[in-house]
């Protein structure tokens, strides 16, 4: 690991995704993650690697399609409305089985809506967006550490799976600043080896290496027949990825709790504050961060409900998405509340504080 | 210790770079950090603020609801971030550009002609570097010596005037914060 | 026994899935005859669109990636980016080229993306079922407009061609037709000049073939191909619009 520096979230995950051997970007720029795009047009051409300004976020989306169809290792990021626009895309991709990744730097909605940072793509980001049955694999990070480290873990798991892997940040996180460090960038010829673990499957020449091939990136399946196939096959993976991907953080969870928070992205700091605040009183409460938000990690939350648990509370920047999720994890066993802020707005460990206090 | 503090004023006067050498500073000297700007259309000419925290812990919330360090370079900035401010905080206001006194229980209050300082300094340009003074001089925020080598690092080769007029106006917050 | 005609090696031995009469097989033909011309077939990736050609995938014996509606210059480039050691080539129809990629292609062409568009202008959309493209004629019937196309309302056909040809990057713009035996060998010319460009990394290059659809027009065969001259020609000029090369004085 590298020495620490002081980076914007949106610059730290670019960086990070140079480093894990992205050499193909494709993006349009949308506020709040112009750095993003800015830092990719910069850093890009000193390793020899591709950026390109799209002319839509369509655009970029297909041309990331085309790039991960030829087994490299391609990036796109976004903002909510921009975001929007790439499900098309995402859900050809999620067909054809490419790996590929996706930031999303959310804010707010829906239309226009504003720039400032919302969590209002939940909903978009694990439970479709796109047309037809497939997954995206969600990674919500937390800090501008995680963002960045999650740029290879993304990479990784996309190439895994051979299924595209979100990232959903926010604008608070893509804009603020904190210390990072960073890995051993990957060598090129890392980057090459990545590549031809995909040469049953991809895009590349036959000159040169084993024999002949004919390889089709396609998401098209006339027959009815064929088509249920592929979709029951791509279920099969979802399923492995349920059982071997599900990421989570438990922040104080004991025995002695007498309320469970659940919050994921920058709002889990927040809430992270507040029950803080509240331990100092005497008062004990955990909270569980989903790290995947999809995977969801329903069992982990429904295992933290320790013996006085009286109440889960939900806290997101929207009206109340991710707590559909936790009401199944919990089952009915305890209340299940919810606290939102929509707008743009960040709510403040004062205002999560209270909301707790109203329960205990 | 956990230092939350917020500076506001208007776009251009510097404030978020106030926040950004401070944290930078203060991940140097081997604490945690976060800086969260206010960004958006308001970042030319309305009013800017910055969310820095220093801490020896690990940092929960970046978003500072009762800061302990208060800098106002402006009104209207001193109305919305002054009241919350915690008992045992400080708050530094630019008299020059805040015509009404605030009174908040148990916390201090700095008032100093700032813009007019600077100028007195050489610019108002320095104007960030004398409330940077200002805080680490009455807060002991970060070391001055970390700071110096920092903008050193960061100026010396640029600008060596400019580096020892921002390293002057340091040590003149410092001086002020005292009194 | 002398060989006077045999499928390309470059076409796959599977059953095209064009209806009786369709020129789509004539221009797969022309293209992969001259990938094997230029022996490039090991080497070349190319794109089949949303349309009649949706199959292309399964016709050309290259590796091949099909796109979504309209955005094959798109993938193209992202290909093209990611494997600038292979030949890119993408086929399209009108309603897929012309109205729903309208923003692709312009962009692509005007990047110079080294990438070949093979453009196939029938003037209605086929596997759709015989709806208006945007190059469907003035006054003619399709199913979407059964009192036939008023340009006052929906607008005139679009000249893609032509419109391409404003733009500075492009390399080699030509507008052929697949309605005559003349024409089609001169068609072949064309596709040779374009790919023979793109090998040699010159930039993009485009293709377009006047064609017919005699399902959908309700024409039989010979006789589409007589309507679209009389009809299509005089809208559709003939002709290469850019050739930089010969701009160049040759080379």
């Amino acid at each position: 690991m590298s020495q620490k520096i002081l980076m914007k979230g949106n610059e730290a995950v670019a960086e990070a995704a140079i480093r894990a051997g992205c050499r193909l970007y494709f993006a349009y720029p949308i506020t709040p993650q112009s750095e993003l795009i800015e830092y990719m047009a910069k850093m890009m051409p000193k390793v020899n690697g591709t950026f390109l300004q799209a002319e839509s976020e369509v655009s970029a989306i297909n041309m990331v399609y085309g790039a991960a169809g030829c087994g490299k290792r391609v990036m796109t990021s976004s903002s909510s409305p921009g975001i929007s626009l790439k499900m098309e895309g995402i859900s050809y991709l999620a067909g054809a089985e490419l790996p590929s990744v996706i930031i999303n730097v959310q804010r707010g909605g829906p239309g226009l809506g504003d720039i400032q940072p919302a969590q209002g793509d939940y909903f978009q980001a694990t439970k479709g967006g796109g047309h037809g049955d497939y997954r995206l694999i969600v990674l919500a990070p937390n800090s501008v550490q995680e963002f960045a480290d999650m740029a290879s873990e993304a990479f990784d798991l996309a190439d895994k799976y051979r299924n595209p892997v979100m990232i959903l940040s926010d604008g608070l996180l893509g804009q603020m600043m904190e210390p990072v460090s960073f890995k051993e960038s990957k060598t090129d010829e890392e980057i090459e080896e990545l590549g031809k673990q995909h040469y049953e499957w991809c895009m590349h020449p036959n000159t040169g290496y084993t024999e002949r091939h004919h390889n089709e990136i396609n998401s098209l399946e006339i027959d009815p027949n064929v088509l249920e196939q592929h979709v029951l096959e791509l279920e099969k993976k979802y399923k492995l990825i349920e059982q071997n991907e599900i990421k989570y953080e438990e922040y104080k969870v004991s025995d002695d709790n007498e309320i469970l928070c659940v919050a994921f992205g920058i709002s889990s700091r927040v809430v992270k504050s507040a029950i803080n605040e509240l331990e100092k009183e005497g008062h004990s409460i955990g909270l569980v961060r989903p790290i995947t938000v999809w995977p969801y990690p329903y069992e982990a939350i429904a295992k933290a409900i320790g013996p006085k648990v009286k109440k889960v509370i939900v806290f997101e920047l929207n009206l109340g998405q991710m707590v559909e999720d936790v009401r199944l994890a919990v089952n009915g066993k305890v209340p299940v509340d919810f606290m939102g802020k929509v707008g743009g707005i960040v709510f403040t460990p004062a205002e999560v504080k209270e909301k707790i206090e109203e329960s205990l | 210790m956990t230092y939350e503090m917020i500076c506001s004023g208007f776009g251009g006067q510097g404030v978020l770079t106030i926040g950004r050498f401070l944290a930078q500073s203060g991940m140097k000297e081997g604490k945690n950090v976060s800086w969260l700007p206010s960004y958006g259309p308001e970042m030319r000419g309305g009013t800017a603020n910055v969310s820095v925290v220093i801490s020896d812990e690990e940092i929960a919330s970046p978003v500072v609801s009762n800061p302990n360090v208060v800098v106002a370079l402006n009104q209207p900035s001193l109305d919305k971030f002054g009241p919350p401010t915690r008992k045992g905080g400080v708050i530094f206001v630019n008299t020059d550009m805040c015509p009404k006194k605030i009174v908040v229980e148990g916390v201090d209050i700095v008032y100093a002609p700032m813009s007019q300082m600077a100028n007195d300094i050489g610019s108002p340009m320095v104007l960030n570097m004398l409330a940077i003074g200002m805080i680490i001089g009455k807060t002991g925020m970060v070391k001055y010596e970390t700071l110096e080598e920092d903008l050193t690092s960061y100026m010396a080769g640029r600008n060596p005037d400019l580096l020892k007029m921002n390293l002057a106006a340091i040590k003149k917050g410092m001086e002020v914060a005292n009194q | 026994m002398e060989i006077v005609a045999q499928r390309p090696k470059s076409l796959r031995d599977v059953q095209f899935t064009y209806c009786p009469g369709c020129l789509h097989g004539v221009a797969h033909r022309l293209i992969a005859e001259t990938m094997d011309e230029y022996g490039i077939r090991d080497n070349t990736m190319g794109i089949a669109p949303v349309g009649c050609s949706v199959f292309a995938y399964k016709f050309f014996d290259c590796d091949m990636a099909q796109a979504a509606h309209g955005r094959a210059p798109a993938v193209a480039t992202g290909m093209k980016r990611a494997r600038p050691d292979m030949v890119v080539f993408a086929y399209q129809g009108d309603g897929d080229l012309a109205a729903i990629g309208t923003a692709e292609i312009v962009h692509a062409a005007n990047r110079g993306e080294n990438i070949t568009v093979f453009f196939v202008n029938n003037a209605i959309y086929g596997m759709t079922g015989g709806q208006m493209a945007p190059t469907t004629l003035p006054n003619m019937k399709t199913t979407t407009s059964p009192y036939g196309r008023d340009v006052n309302d929906i607008g005139y056909p679009i000249r893609v061609s032509e419109l391409l040809n404003t733009l500075e990057a492009p390399y080699y713009i030509e507008r052929v037709s697949l309605l005559s035996v003349p024409d089609t060998i001169k068609a072949k010319q064309a596709v040779k000049k374009a790919l023979k460009y793109n090998i040699e990394g010159k930039g993009f290059t485009f293709v377009e073939f006047i064609s017919t659809c005699p399902t959908n027009w309700g024409i039989d065969p010979n006789k589409s191909k007589d309507w679209a001259k009389e009809n299509m020609l005089p809208y559709f000029k003939l002709g290469c619009f850019r050739d930089k090369e010969k701009d160049n004085g040759g080379k």
